[in-house]
């Protein structure tokens, strides 16, 4: 570990100012910033904390949306009455992540810039080639065990999966991220995180001196029947072999789908939106069949590694289930 | 004296007791006079209560959950200073060079030490050459790598965090030379082990001649004991002597190994263990880094804190050895096994010794004519693996257990009644009767229990909405080890008590259940014992492993008190200022505390132990006891208390000595999405006589938690290019969380085994686990109709 000053934000415009320094990193929860710097792969020279800027840590529902301060920790936002009334695939993902002491700490903004479990980006002594960490270094990972790694949105350079739960349900459900810099704007999450293509460094859209200050998630009668579906083999604190969150809004007949929601997580180099099953669902009818045939192709274009085509087998699956969940069928 | 057993007894346990009480006798048994403990007298009032078998809570139990027990490394002394090891990076080769300018010139740094800049270090002689260390690898000897996470650095600095930081900035050029990754490598030498061979009959020609046959491979992976507790420790010399605060399940054994590392006599070495924070075999002897820790503290003449990291354990100490074994079963239509052919190997370092005996169970659970066991090793370019819950006795029930489950399917018979169908009236290996063996109890009384007769034998028959039902057993066994002891009791003429031992108390119960047996031997309250344990200043005491410890304290410990009973009687008969002066030595006895007429219808005074001993003008009464043989001199009991050849085989004495179970496990598997829940376990054991058995349930149930993980989720990943562990952190390398455990009952079959030990237990702890992975892989297969013969079960093999 290497030695950091540390210093408290006591504004927005402070931590703003901060941010736009090089070798500076935010910390909020620590509960990624922390781990990644004791294993050398963060090694920010000032650490600027952000838990005490005032106004961020706060739930507002309206009639239109949700808005989560950056600051609200994820086991508050996991249990509030609202989002577990009006967003059920965003508490399920919430308390489905982590285990109960990290989301005691963990922001939600910090949750969204968390970084890949890719055991070679995270092994700093062993594996100099990490794209990712070293821009062109190479990476170790495309000949190494992939297990885990992604099936979507690899590339030569990067196939490091999107470890997020929160995130797929944010995507699925077309959420925005506030980002305040010298100008406040509304980023769509699907449009938030990058593909890594020949820079995986650059994850998101951030940039130097923004910050996260908020998330908004429309209400959407999708939304409010929804489902996120986390499979992994240990029913807790493991990351997703694959998950899905999904939303269903049936016709008034109660029988035809009228819209569908649905983005897979454990898959992809970003929460991955499956926009071809969403259409393939609508005006079929809502039964076990109809999705599990919307569900077939889910997989279509991924690419699997030696070590990981049980994910491309499962996607389908999950999607479908998640989809059933989401709609009320057992 | 039933009501004050049942009172012991939470409401849960009762229940589950009670449930199982038609088949297993467990209440009953509790009401068994043990020996030595105090008989009913004509006055009924003064009757102590027995407390052994009593369930009482965990003597140190509120030290540890309120933070006050301190472990090894929360001894802080003064001017301490605190290291932190580097590791390698490449898998075998060389290093070629170092450069340590960056580390030594970082603040807070006082010395950095590799095998440039280096700790003179003995190489320690290997538990199997008669010492007791682990592994043969000592840091900082030589420029060789023989595994990917060797130490090949050291750093010590004022604080850690300085330690930490300089530990990042010593570089190491290595020249990479070729590696043997695992077991499957073609160049992995492999060498047979004629100690762990079997052979009685013609099996290969029966093979041949079987009407039935199952035949397969069976593979368990590299699996790390991950104890809560990191490896670490503490050094600090004054003057020529040394004393190391390691968290240690034998202290005596880490002593010796100290002293060969240090070349420093034997004597001068002092190890403190009072608790460990888990160790499940990774603590039976301090591993390499406790070494630097040492010689470092004698270089700079000041104590040293080294910790490893989490991630350095995986590699600083080896876990279990991955095992591979080719099993076949011969049978008669009718179930009767005919032949067992077996050749299993368990990877090694590619310069030491590691071994993970895959036969153990094969040879001992079944009767049956023919069998030709073999067992190897591959040399792989991997840390010694090492001891991890059941060695040899768990990847051997699971490949065993599992073909018998196998077998079963094949010739359509009840598991349970294919197993009895080749009961073991004797030890099939050697010959020669067991002490015990209440498995078909443990059978009988899991199988009532769980509800075994309402299962239907046809895979996949049993599914409760998207989820399918699985029921699956298996039995498992475990030897009876015995290596001798010795403990002491201090009478004070305040009351209290004092039992000392060196022996470790791991968090299995040894404080509370030696307070029990000297509570029953004297007749004091338990409050009024004190327990002094995990120290080289107390009397020798063997290695708590092998699930022996407990056998052999309460045996060295009941007879520590009986030695102070006599004296005791000798006291009161021949002082002057007793009560009883005069009296027949013969004719008296101690019982509730007091020393008085051993007739209770005789008249005549009684007086406290504690009264006698103030009247006598004594300061204390100091009585010794162990469980070595009558002819073991002082070198017999320093080789119990420093290595393993003093240890019993299970078959010591002409009969062969082992405690068993039977699992019984139900799953719900998610064909979708290859999920597997277990929903219920249920564990049934001959432990023999159970001293405590909340603390035996709970051992059990660790087990069985851990072989649920083992069957489910554990597995060592490393890289194939370099042999890199690729998991090594506890969120990635997966074990069983609370989520996945389902409720758990275990059911003491066991019945006093006075042939097995002095005070009539077996093995416990080991127990747990052997037979879990068989279990839940039955009943995997149960549910779907998939055999799993690779563990972890995990979801990409189901779906």
């Amino acid at each position: 570990m290497k030695p950091f000053a540390y210093m408290r934000a006591q504004s927005l415009e402070e931590a703003m100012a901060s941010a736009a320094e090089p070798g500076t990193r935010l910390l909020a929860g620590g509960t990624t910033l922390v781990d990644l710097m004791k294993l050398g792969v963060e090694q920010p020279a000032r650490v600027v904390d952000m838990t005490a800027l005032p106004g961020l840590d706060t739930v507002h529902v309206d009639g239109q949306r949700i808005r989560l301060g950056a600051l609200v920790r994820m086991a508050s936002a996991a249990v509030h009455v609202d989002i577990v009334r009006l967003a059920p695939a965003v508490s399920q993902s919430l308390w489905r992540a982590a285990s109960a002491q990290l989301r005691n700490m963990a922001t939600l903004g910090g949750n969204l810039l968390q970084r890949t479990r890719c055991a070679y980006f995270r092994d700093v002594q062993a594996y100099a080639e990490c794209n990712k960490r070293a821009p062109g270094s190479g990476c170790a990972a495309r000949q190494g065990i992939t297990r885990n790694h992604a099936i979507f949105g690899a590339s030569a350079s990067c196939l490091a999966t999107h470890p997020g739960d929160l995130a797929v349900a944010l995507v699925a459900f077309d959420a925005r991220i506030e980002i305040t810099g010298r100008e406040r704007r509304l980023v769509a999450v699907r449009d938030f995180f990058r593909i890594p293509g020949d820079t995986p460094q650059a994850e998101n859209q951030l940039r130097p001196g923004e910050l996260i200050t908020a998330v908004e998630i429309p209400l959407t009668a999708g939304l409010q029947r929804s489902h996120y579906l986390k499979v992994r083999d240990r029913s807790s604190y493991e990351f997703a072999v694959v998950s899905a969150a999904a939303g269903i809004v049936l016709e008034e007949d109660g029988r035809t789908v009228r819209t569908a929601h649905l983005a897979a997580g454990g898959v992809g180099t970003v929460p991955w939106r499956l926009p071809g099953v969403e259409q393939a669902l609508m005006g079929r009818p809502f039964t076990e069949a109809a999705v599990r045939a919307a569900c077939a192709d889910a997989s279509a274009g991924a690419e699997p590694t030696a070590h990981n085509r049980h994910k491309a087998v499962l996607l389908p699956r999950v999607a479908a289930r998640a989809l059933m969940a989401a709609g009320g069928m057992a | 004296m039933k009501q004050a057993n049942d009172v012991q007894w939470d409401r849960r346990e009762l229940l589950k007791a009670l449930a199982a009480l038609p088949a297993a006798p467990a209440l009953a048994q509790a009401q068994q006079q043990p020996p030595g403990a105090a008989a009913a007298g004509a006055d009924g009032a003064a009757l102590p209560a027995p407390m052994l078998e009593v369930g009482v809570p965990r003597k140190e139990g509120v030290l540890k959950v309120t933070g006050a027990a301190r472990y090894a490394t929360e001894h802080p002394q003064k001017g301490m200073l605190f290291g932190v090891m580097v590791q390698s990076t490449v898998a075998a080769g060389s290093i070629e060079s170092v450069d340590a300018g960056d580390a030594l010139a970082a603040p807070g740094v006082v010395a950095v030490y590799t095998h440039l800049q280096g700790l003179q270090l003995r190489a320690p002689q290997p538990y199997a050459a008669g010492g007791a260390a682990t592994e043969k690898f000592v840091p900082f000897q030589d420029a060789l790598v023989r595994f990917n996470g060797q130490h090949v650095g050291a750093v010590i600095a004022q604080t850690l965090e300085q330690a930490t930081h300089a530990a990042g900035l010593l570089r190491f050029v290595y020249a990479a030379g070729p590696a043997v990754i695992g077991m499957d490598d073609p160049q992995a030498r492999q060498q047979p082990l004629p100690t762990a061979t079997a052979q009685w009959g013609d099996a290969v020609g029966a093979m041949a001649r079987a009407p039935h046959c199952v035949k397969a491979a069976y593979r368990t992976p590299r699996e790390y004991n991950v104890p809560m507790e990191l490896h670490g420790c503490i050094a600090q010399w004054q003057g020529d002597e040394l004393t190391v605060w390691e968290p240690s399940q034998w202290v005596g054994g880490a002593r010796r190994v100290i002293s060969e590392w240090l070349d420093h006599p034997i004597e001068k070495i002092h190890v403190v263990s009072p608790y460990v924070g888990g160790g499940f075999g990774s603590k039976v002897a301090p591993h390499p880094h406790v070494a630097v820790a040492c010689a470092a503290a004698r270089q700079l003449g000041r104590p040293v804190k080294l910790t490893l990291t989490r991630q350095q354990t995986f590699t600083g100490y080896g876990g279990r050895a991955a095992t591979e074994q080719q099993l076949a079963l011969g049978a008669t239509a009718e179930g009767r096994l005919t032949a067992i052919v077996q050749e299993g190997w368990n990877e090694t370092a590619i310069d030491d010794i590691n071994v993970e005996k895959c036969n153990a169970v094969t040879t001992t659970m079944y009767a049956v004519p023919h069998l030709s066991s073999r067992h190897s090793l591959r040399a792989v370019h991997t840390v010694n693996p090492s001891w991890l819950r059941a060695p040899g006795e768990n990847p051997s029930a699971f490949a065993l257990e599992t073909a018998m489950d196998e077998l079963a399917h094949r010739l359509q018979i009840d598991p349970i009644e294919l197993r009895l169908r080749n009961w073991a009236g004797q030890d099939p290996h050697h010959r020669i009767p067991w002490t015990t063996r209440r498995l078909r109890e443990a059978y009988a009384a899991g199988a009532q229990a769980f509800g075994w007769s309402h299962r239907n034998p046809q895979p996949r028959s049993m599914h409760q909405g998207r989820e399918l039902i699985g029921w699956g057993m298996a039995g498992g066994t475990y030897p009876v080890r015995r290596t001798p002891g010795e403990a002491r009791v201090v009478l004070w003429p305040d009351g209290r008590v004092e039992v000392h031992s060196s022996g470790a108390d791991i968090g299995t119960g040894t404080y509370t259940i030696l307070a029990q047996t000297a509570a029953d031997a004297l007749g004091v309250p338990l409050e009024r014992i004190q327990v002094l344990l995990g120290d080289t200043a107390l009397p020798r005491a063997p290695l708590a492993g092998g699930s022996q410890l407990a056998n052999v304290l309460t045996g060295a410990v009941h007879k520590a008190c009986m030695r102070a009973c006599e004296e005791l009687t000798l006291l009161a008969a021949r002082h002057p200022a007793s009560p009883l002066r005069g009296a027949d030595p013969s004719r008296l006895r101690v019982h509730a505390g007091m020393v008085g007429p051993a007739d209770a219808n005789t008249p005549g005074g009684r007086v406290r132990i504690d009264s006698l001993l103030s009247l006598a003008g004594r300061d204390r009464l100091v009585a010794m006891g162990d469980t070595f043989p009558a002819a073991a001199g002082e070198k017999e009991k320093d080789a119990a208390d420093q290595t393993f050849t003093q240890m019993q085989l299970p078959t010591a004495g002409g009969l062969s000595a082992h405690s068993w179970s039977a699992q019984f496990v139900e799953v719900r598997v998610d064909e979708d999405l290859g999920t597997v829940r277990v929903r219920r376990m249920v564990g049934a054991f001959d432990s023999g006589r159970v001293y405590n058995p909340r603390l035996a349930r709970s051992q059990w149930v660790g087990g069985m938690v851990m072989g649920l993980g083992q069957a489910l989720f554990e597995e060592g990943l490393t890289d194939p290019r370099d042999g890199r562990v690729l998991n090594a952190n506890l969120a990635d390398y997966v074990v069983a969380v609370n989520a996945d455990v389902p409720e758990i009952m275990t059911i003491s079959v066991g019945q006093p085994d006075y042939a097995a030990t002095v005070l009539g237990g077996k093995a416990v702890g080991e127990l747990g686990i052997v037979g879990v992975a068989a279990a839940i892989s039955n009943a995997v297969f149960h549910a779907t109709g998939k055999r799993v013969r690779e563990l972890p079960i995990t979801l990409d093999k189901l779906v």
